[in-house]
C-alpha cells in the first residue's frame, strides 16, 4: 500500500521535470552522421558517379523499393541508366548501404521528407545524386579498379602492377 | 419567475457538465503528458485546447456501425444508458446554494441509485456485441459493480450518520465547522477508491482492459455511440469528484471566494488526482480486485460503520 502512494508521488513529480518531447517543424532533432535517414548516391572526388549498376543493392534490399537498369558508356565505363527508389517502401535498414561495393549508394541524416501524394515519393536518379562524396571523401572506385575506362587503361590504377605481357613468358 | 429560474438552472448544469465532459478529454491528454514528460495535444488552437473540437468533428463524422451479429435495439440503447443515468445523478448535486436542480431528501439514495443503473449500459453493451471479448468486460463490469458497490454505499453511511440526513446540501450545510473528511478519512478513502471502480477508471478498468479485452464492453462500437461511453465516462469522473467534495470536502463551502467557485476548485483537483492515478498505477488482476473488494474494503467499511454510529450515539 506504501508502494502505492510512493508511486503516486513519484509521477507526480515528474509535473516538474523538463519534457524530453522535441517540438519537431519549429524545433530540429540532432542526429549522429551516422543515422540511417534519406538515400542519396554519390560522387568520385572528380564528380562522377560512383555507381557501376551491380544492383547488389536491388538484390540487398527486403522491401524491394531500388530499382534501376545498367549501361555504359563508349569507353566502358558502367552506370545506372536510371536509378529509381520508392520511399514510400524504403524501411531504412541500410542494407543497400552496407551491400554497395563502391560507397555509391548512402543513408544520411534526414528525414524531413513528407508529401502530400504518393507519387513524390518516387526519387529518380536526379532526386538522388549529390554532387559531393558524402562520407568516404577521398575514394574513388574507378580509381582503384583493375577495369579499363576511357583515359585510363589497364594497369594505371592505383597501386596496380603493369599487365603481364603473355608472349614474354614464353620459354 | 421561479420556473424560469428553475430551466435555466437546468440546461446551466447540462451544459456546463457535458462541456467539462468534453473539455476533460484535452485536460487527461495534456495531463498525462505532464506527468511522462510529453506535451500531449498542443497543435489545435491555443495549448491545443481545439483539439476537443477536432475530436468531436471526427466522432460525428465517422460511420456508425451496428456490427450485423449484434443484439440490434440493446446495442444502440447501452450507450444511451450510460449518459442518462449519470446526467440523472447530477440532478441531485448541490454546485452551490440554490443552483441545485432537485434538492431530494434522499439526493444520496438517488445518486447511489442511479449509478448502480449505469451497470446496465455495460453489461447489456457487452451482452448485445455478440462477441467474446465484450461479453467478457461486461461479465468484469458487473462482478466488479457488485461488490463495489456494496461498500460504496455503506462507506458513506458515517457521513450520513453525521449529518443526520440523505439530503446532499444538508451534509453540506453540517460541514460548516468541520470538513467530514476529518471526522470520515477511512470513509472518505473507501469511497474513493469505490468511486473509481465505479467509474471504470484506471487502475479498476478491468472491463475495459485495452491490453487483454481489446476495449473489453464496447470493442464493437464506434462512432458517437463509442463517443457516448467515453462522455459517460467523463461525466462519470465529474460526478464522482462532485461527490467526493459534497460529501467530503464541504461542497460549495469556503472563504472569500463564491460558492460554485469554490465547488469547481475543488471538483477539479480531484478530477486531476483521477488522471494522476491513470498515469501512475498499473490495472490489478481481476481476482486481485475482487478479493479486495470483498476481504479488505468490505470489512473495513463495516468497522467504519460500526465505530462511527457508536460515537456518535455514546456522545449524542
Amino acid at each position: 500500500m506504501l508502494s502505492v502512494l510512493r508511486t503516486i508521488w513519484e509521477v507526480f513529480l515528474h509535473a516538474f521535470r523538463k519534457r524530453v518531447t522535441i517540438q519537431f517543424p519549429e524545433e530540429k532533432p540532432r542526429l549522429p552522421p551516422r543515422y540511417r535517414g534519406r538515400i542519396i548516391l554519390s560522387r568520385d572526388p572528380d564528380g562522377g558517379e560512383r555507381c557501376v549498376a551491380c544492383y547488389l543493392c536491388a538484390v540487398a534490399c527486403p522491401v524491394d523499393c531500388i530499382a534501376l537498369q545498367a549501361t555504359e558508356d563508349s569507353t566502358g565505363r558502367r552506370y545506372p541508366e536510371f536509378f529509381r527508389i520508392n520511399f514510400s517502401r524504403c524501411i531504412f535498414c541500410g542494407f543497400c548501404e552496407e551491400a554497395c561495393p563502391t560507397y555509391a549508394i548512402q543513408l544520411i541524416p534526414d528525414f524531413y521528407m513528407s508529401e502530400y501524394k504518393r507519387q513524390n515519393l518516387v526519387y529518380e536518379k536526379e532526386d538522388l545524386l549529390i554532387s559531393g562524396p558524402g562520407k568516404y571523401e577521398g575514394y574513388n572506385y574507378w580509381k582503384v579498379a583493375g577495369v579499363k575506362i576511357g583515359g585510363k587503361d589497364k594497369g594505371e590504377a592505383e597501386r596496380e602492377a603493369p599487365p603481364v605481357d603473355l608472349q614474354s613468358l614464353l620459354p | 419567475m421561479n420556473g424560469l429560474y428553475q430551466l435555466a438552472v437546468v440546461f446551466g448544469v447540462l451544459v456546463v457538465a457535458l462541456t467539462i465532459a468534453a473539455g476533460l478529454i484535452w485536460l487527461e491528454r495534456r495531463l498525462l503528458a505532464l506527468w511522462q514528460d510529453r506535451y500531449g495535444p498542443n497543435r489545435v488552437g491555443p495549448f491545443g485546447l481545439f483539439q476537443v473540437l477536432a475530436d468531436m468533428i471526427k466522432i460525428f463524422t465517422k460511420e456508425d456501425w451496428t456490427a450485423p451479429f449484434a443484439d440490434k435495439a440493446t446495442f444502440i440503447l447501452a450507450p444511451a444508458i450510460i449518459v442518462v443515468t449519470v446526467l440523472l445523478s447530477f440532478a441531485v448535486v448541490p454546485f452551490a446554494p440554490g443552483i441545485v436542480v432537485a434538492d431530494l431528501d434522499i439526493g444520496l439514495l438517488f445518486f447511489l441509485g442511479m449509478s448502480s443503473l449505469g451497470v446496465y449500459s455495460v453489461v447489456l453493451a457487452g451482452w448485445s456485441s455478440d462477441n467474446k471479448y465484450s461479453l467478457l468486460g461486461g461479465m468484469r463490469a458487473a462482478a466488479q459493480m457488485l461488490s463495489y458497490e456494496v461498500f460504496m454505499g455503506l462507506s458513506l453511511m458515517g457521513v450520513v450518520v453525521l449529518a443526520g440526513s440523505f439530503s446532499l446540501t444538508a451534509i453540506v450545510e453540517a460541514q460548516r465547522n468541520l470538513w467530514f473528511v476529518v471526522p470520515q478519512f477511512l470513509g472518505f478513502l473507501l469511497f474513493m477508491i469505490a468511486g473509481i471502480a465505479e467509474t471504470r477508471r484506471l487502475p479498476f478498468d478491468l472491463p475495459e482492459a485495452e491490453s487483454e479485452l481489446i476495449a473489453g464492453y464496447h470493442a464493437e462500437y464506434s462512432g458517437m455511440k463509442f463517443g457516448m461511453f467515453f462522455v459517460g465516462e467523463y461525466l462519470g469522473i465529474i460526478l464522482i469528484s462532485s461527490m467526493i467534495t459534497v460529501l467530503f470536502f464541504g461542497g460549495w463551502l469556503g472563504p472569500v471566494l463564491p460558492g460554485i467557485v469554490w465547488f469547481l476548485i475543488k471538483v477539479f483537483f480531484f478530477i486531476a488526482f483521477f488522471i494522476l492515478l491513470r498515469a501512475a498505477l498499473p490495472r490489478p488482476r481481476f481476482d486481485q480486485l475482487m478479493s479486495w473488494g470483498w476481504k479488505v474494503m468490505l470489512p473495513l467499511t463495516l468497522a467504519n460503520v460500526l465505530v462511527t454510529g457508536a460515537l456518535v450515539l455514546a456522545f449524542a
